[in-house]
């Protein structure tokens, strides 16, 4: 394995290590994301008619919102303990440890919508009237969406006053197309609609956001 | 240059006076719309030059990004701030053409929503560069220009799908203009252009200054003998 390859396979290995052993965020963003899905039902009776029209938004409201809770901590354990000063000077490039955290990211904030979706379907009565794995296609690239480009600014908003207010400001505008197209992609497929569109935009807004946060990944942590 | 920016100022007032004129008196009265059609003439211009001030952001941080030059970050800071200034202008009048027009203040279609994700996105810039702490804060929001103005043409395309499949009542209309009109909304654009270019040159004067101060103040302390420190 090659030795940037080797390095995110380490540090990936590493956080996912010591989230298993404390358990501290996961615990908290389950409860967060049960909590989600239940102030939603309140807020938007899930009555049929009207809940295929809107669940689509809905899901990805919630999943968004758990996605920032678990972005803020991204960088926490780093700072607290100055892995991130030891990981300056060391040789290992900085596209390593970002790919690390993306990934434990990705992982983590699957989980939740893998455990999210399901008390959806249940309170919400939804069923896909379209083909059921392109929505695990949108969901896939509408979480990797989410999470380059948070991992991405949770590093840039390290050095800021309000720093956990600081990552939604920066995450939200720049992810709009990305939430309209999975919102819009669920809502199709919901509904039995072609989807086709807004995969592709997903696709390559993944594509254009991961190159470049990888490429000025490198100024951003030597800069904070 | 202390003789050229108040000459420029004067030039700049009569041009823009002179194109306030047009746009009020001068231009034909428009025929379903009537005199309130003439905001046109600040709406479009404004947004026009937002768009510039935006794309001179996007030049200005790559710049840096390569050769990190101060006087590159200077120019997009002060570009992100005008042009924020200008893409507020077209969404407020906006608005306030299209109440009396369409009776409605808002409406989320294309023109509209691109333009006020457009503003979402330079906002955010700017409350990085006012919260940042680092000393590094010209690289990071260099970076987070970089990706917003990529994120542009995603806006466009994801926004124009989405009212194609949900058509929403267009504002600001289409198809062909009167040649008068063209006329005098080039003419408003050029008075805008030079307006948005002194505002810049005057912010970036600022700026410099304001650095400079602080460089100076900042060596000053460093060299001062021990225990003088004022």
């Amino acid at each position: 394995m090659s030795a940037p390859a080797g390095i995110t396979r380490v540090s990936l290995l590493k956080d996912l290590r010591l989230e298993w052993r404390s358990k501290d965020a996961i615990n908290s963003m389950l409860f967060f994301s049960l909590l989600v899905v239940v102030v939603f039902s309140f807020s938007f009776d899930p009555s049929a008619e009207e809940s295929r029209q809107i669940a689509g938004g809905l899901i990805w409201v919630a999943f968004l919102f758990a996605a920032v809770v678990a972005l803020n901590q991204t960088w926490a354990r780093e700072i607290r303990n100055q892995v991130l000063d030891a990981y300056r000077v060391s040789p290992a490039p900085a596209n390593s440890l970002f790919m690390a955290k993306t990934l434990g990211n990705f992982i983590f904030v699957s989980v939740l919508e893998a455990l999210m979706t399901p008390l959806f379907i249940v309170f919400y009565r939804l069923r896909a009237l379209g083909p059921a794995w392109q929505l695990l296609l949108a969901a896939v690239l509408g979480t990797w969406a989410l999470v380059v480009n948070g991992t991405f600014f949770a590093a840039m908003s390290l050095r800021t006053r309000s720093r956990e207010i600081m990552l939604p400001l920066l995450l939200f505008p720049i992810s709009i197309p990305a939430l309209l197209a999975m919102v819009q992609s669920t809502t199709a497929i919901l509904n039995g609609e072609g989807a086709r569109f807004w995969i592709v935009l997903l696709v390559t807004y993944d594509l254009v956001f991961t190159t470049v946060c990888l490429i000025l990944f490198e100024t951003v942590l030597n800069a904070e | 240059m202390k003789r050229v920016f108040p000459i420029l100022g004067v030039l700049t007032a009569i041009l823009l006076s002179y194109a306030l004129y047009q746009a009020l008196v001068v231009a034909p009265t428009e025929r379903t719309m009537g005199d309130v059609q003439r905001i046109f003439y600040y709406h479009v211009p404004s947004a026009w030059t937002a768009f510039i001030l935006f794309f001179i952001n996007f030049g200005a941080s790559v710049f840096y990004l390569i050769k990190r030059r101060p006087a590159a970050d200077i120019v997009a800071l002060v570009t992100a701030e005008v042009g924020v200034v200008f893409c507020t202008v077209v969404l407020v009048t906006g608005p306030i053409w299209a109440r009396p027009v369409w009776g409605i203040w808002w409406t989320w279609d294309m023109r509209l929503t691109s333009t006020l994700v457009l503003w979402l996105i330079y906002v955010s810039y700017l409350f990085l560069r006012r919260f940042s702490s680092s000393g590094e804060t010209p690289l990071l929001a260099a970076s987070l220009a970089v990706l917003g103005a990529l994120c542009v043409p995603f806006v466009y395309f994801s926004i124009w799908f989405f009212r194609t499949q949900h058509p929403q009542p267009v504002m600001g209309g289409g198809g062909s203009i009167d040649p008068r009109m063209l006329h005098v909304l080039l003419i408003n654009w050029l008075a805008f252009s030079c307006f948005a270019f002194l505002v810049c040159w005057s912010r970036y004067r600022l700026e410099k200054l304001q650095r400079d101060v602080d460089h100076a103040h900042a060596l000053e302390s460093l060299l001062a003998p021990r225990g003088s420190v004022r």
